[in-house]
């Protein structure tokens, strides 16, 4: 359970990108199952090419923001529906991340990466490893937070939340959505680089699907921790990438073979959708944000 | 301040659907005119106030504003010179943001937007008191979400932001029509105070014939794309309803009987 929780925060940095586009932007983001690739391909080749490692995690992060860029471009200036726009550049990106590569893997183990000083001392799979990457988590998620909270972070979410009135109050709204696509597959990006450098290898089919894994986090953690507030909503798409993973690995441990995983994602997914919204427990949330505005002296 | 110079707006040109909601119209509003808008539906009022704001561009003629040609100035660029208060309460403000943070939005309008804190103690104090005066008691709850408000409560606020950064244009479409009574006299007052207090010069389209002659130094009447009708200021201190239904009704059955004609 202990390896679910290290792989768990070291997905919350994707968790937290995909809280962006998704949430945020309400722009749900297929570009994600690419990016991540790209992220890792990019880190691993240019690690085993001789570059210092925070500059390869950097170029992997790099790339993730153009490929970001991409989706965001394809939709604003060309007009493309969300959904085609980010099939379209993921598709395209599995050809390039092949190109980055050369092959369809890239070993990274007998090279010098971010996790090598762990892994040397015996420290990953212990309560240290997890410190080190709930502070990662942590970092992201703050920076991420303190963002949504400038003059462009707010303009960012209320392109997302109504995009007329962000047009009325003089925000690009175009250029804010190409930002947040930019810094949300950038996060993934990184997160597929650490993964990489994680497991001590990089794959051409690490990404596929992911994006559900994302959604699944995002979903299930905002239903279980809320989303109100900003600070809350990003903790809840974190918490929910343990939360995910350590579904995961209860559904393995109870003898399901690792290919039944998608299916089983999706499965969540769906009921992370549909649970809330069952009578019962839409009348108690209701009756208690009735409440709430009432004790805040709004009127309902 | 603003002038329109026969502008033409066609839907679905080239269609068999094509529709000429502007034909060129002409209309020029001097500094601190407040014109209102009448006319039946589909007489082109929207849509004169969309292309003022750039949402729809023009087919033909120019939009001039503060003396300068805008008719290909992005929306969102637009938004320095013109705000807008919707007909839906719903649609001025966002609703998962907060008060603060939605007049936050409104005060940096025309700023560059950076990486400063978007809401600081010192923005609060001018929030309060800018929100004490529209006299809901929404200065204090800066901190709650805008989706918790009534729709009255919403426009008083998106009507807030759209006139505080002082357009030189406030554009205003039925913004009182989805409100129940009470509300709407509310909203309607505090347009008439925003209005006065900032001097601005404001555009607005309504249903209500009486809303029209209270309001406002100016009044015109639309129809089929067209100003059919300008009632100048002092004219429209004596001007009735009765006399504008008249009017109306005779411009609407001259065109009646010229197509009987052409049949």
């Amino acid at each position: 359970m202990i390896i679910a929780l290290e792989i768990g925060l070291l997905y919350a940095v994707m968790a937290i990108g995909v809280y962006l586009t998704y949430r945020v932007l309400d722009f749900p983001d297929l570009t994600v199952d690419g990016s991540f690739t790209t992220g890792a391909a990019t880190t691993a080749v240019l690690i085993l090419g001789g570059v210092p490692i925070w500059l390869s995690v950097l170029g992997g992060l790099f790339a993730g923001v153009v490929a970001g860029i991409v989706t965001g471009v394809l939709h604003v200036w060309a007009n493309i529906n969300p959904l085609l726009a980010g099939i379209l550049t993921q598709i395209a990106l599995y050809s390039i991340n092949l190109r980055i590569m050369g092959k369809a893997n890239l070993p990274l183990l007998r090279a010098e990466t971010l996790f090598t000083p762990l892994r040397e001392n015996g420290l990953l799979g212990t309560w240290v490893s997890i410190a080190i990457f709930a502070g990662v988590a942590a970092l992201v998620g703050v920076l991420i937070y303190l963002f949504l909270g400038t003059q462009y972070g707010v303009a960012l979410r209320a392109t997302g939340d109504n995009e007329l009135m962000a047009r009325a109050q003089g925000i690009n709204t175009g250029g804010t959505k190409i930002v947040g696509l930019a810094l949300s597959n950038g996060l993934v990006a990184l997160c597929g680089s650490l993964i990489a450098q994680y497991q001590g290898f990089a794959d051409i089919s690490m990404g596929i699907g992911l994006i559900v894994a994302g959604l699944a986090s995002v979903i299930v953690g905002q239903a279980i921790f809320g989303m109100t507030a900003v600070w809350q909503a990003v903790l809840a798409a974190a918490l929910g990438s343990v939360i995910y993973r350590g579904i995961i690995q209860l559904a393995l441990n109870a003898g399901l073979n690792p290919n039944d995983m998608k299916l089983i994602s999706a499965v969540l997914v769906v009921l992370a959708l549909t649970v809330p919204k069952l009578s019962p427990l839409k009348r108690w949330r209701q009756q208690r944000i009735r409440e709430k505005a009432v004790a805040e002296g709004g009127a309902v | 301040m603003l002038e329109a110079r026969s502008i033409t707006k066609r839907f679905f040109p080239g269609t068999i659907n094509e529709r000429t909601a502007l034909d060129s119209l002409s209309l020029k509003l001097e500094e601190g005119d407040f014109v209102t808008i009448i006319g039946s539906n589909g007489a082109g009022k929207s849509t004169l106030l969309n292309v003022i704001s750039g949402r729809y561009p023009i087919d033909e003629g120019a939009i001039v504003i503060d003396g300068k040609d805008v008719s290909k100035v992005p929306e969102h660029r637009r938004a320095t010179q013109v705000a807008r208060v919707f007909q839906d309460p719903m649609a001025g403000t966002a609703p998962h943001l907060t008060i603060e943070e939605n007049l936050s939005i409104a005060f940096d309008r025309g700023k560059r937007r950076g990486l400063s804190l978007a809401v600081t103690n010192r923005k609060r104090e001018e929030y309060r008191e800018a929100l004490a005066k529209l006299d809901l008691g929404l200065e204090h709850r800066l901190a709650m979400r805008v989706g918790m408000l009534s729709g009255g409560q919403r426009q008083a606020l998106s009507l807030l932001m759209a006139a505080h950064e002082r357009p030189s244009i406030l554009l205003l479409d039925e913004h009182t029509a989805a409100l129940d009574p009470s509300r709407a006299e509310l909203i309607t007052r505090l347009t008439g105070e925003l209005i006065s207090e900032h001097n601005l010069t404001a555009l607005m389209v309504t249903h209500n014939m009486h809303q029209a002659i209270e309001l406002g130094n100016r009044l015109v009447m639309m129809h089929e794309g067209k100003v059919v009708l300008e009632v100048d200021e002092e004219a429209k201190k004596t001007v009735t309803a009765e006399a504008l239904l008249a009017e109306f009704a005779k411009i609407k059955g001259a065109q009646l009987s010229d197509r009987t004609m052409l049949d």
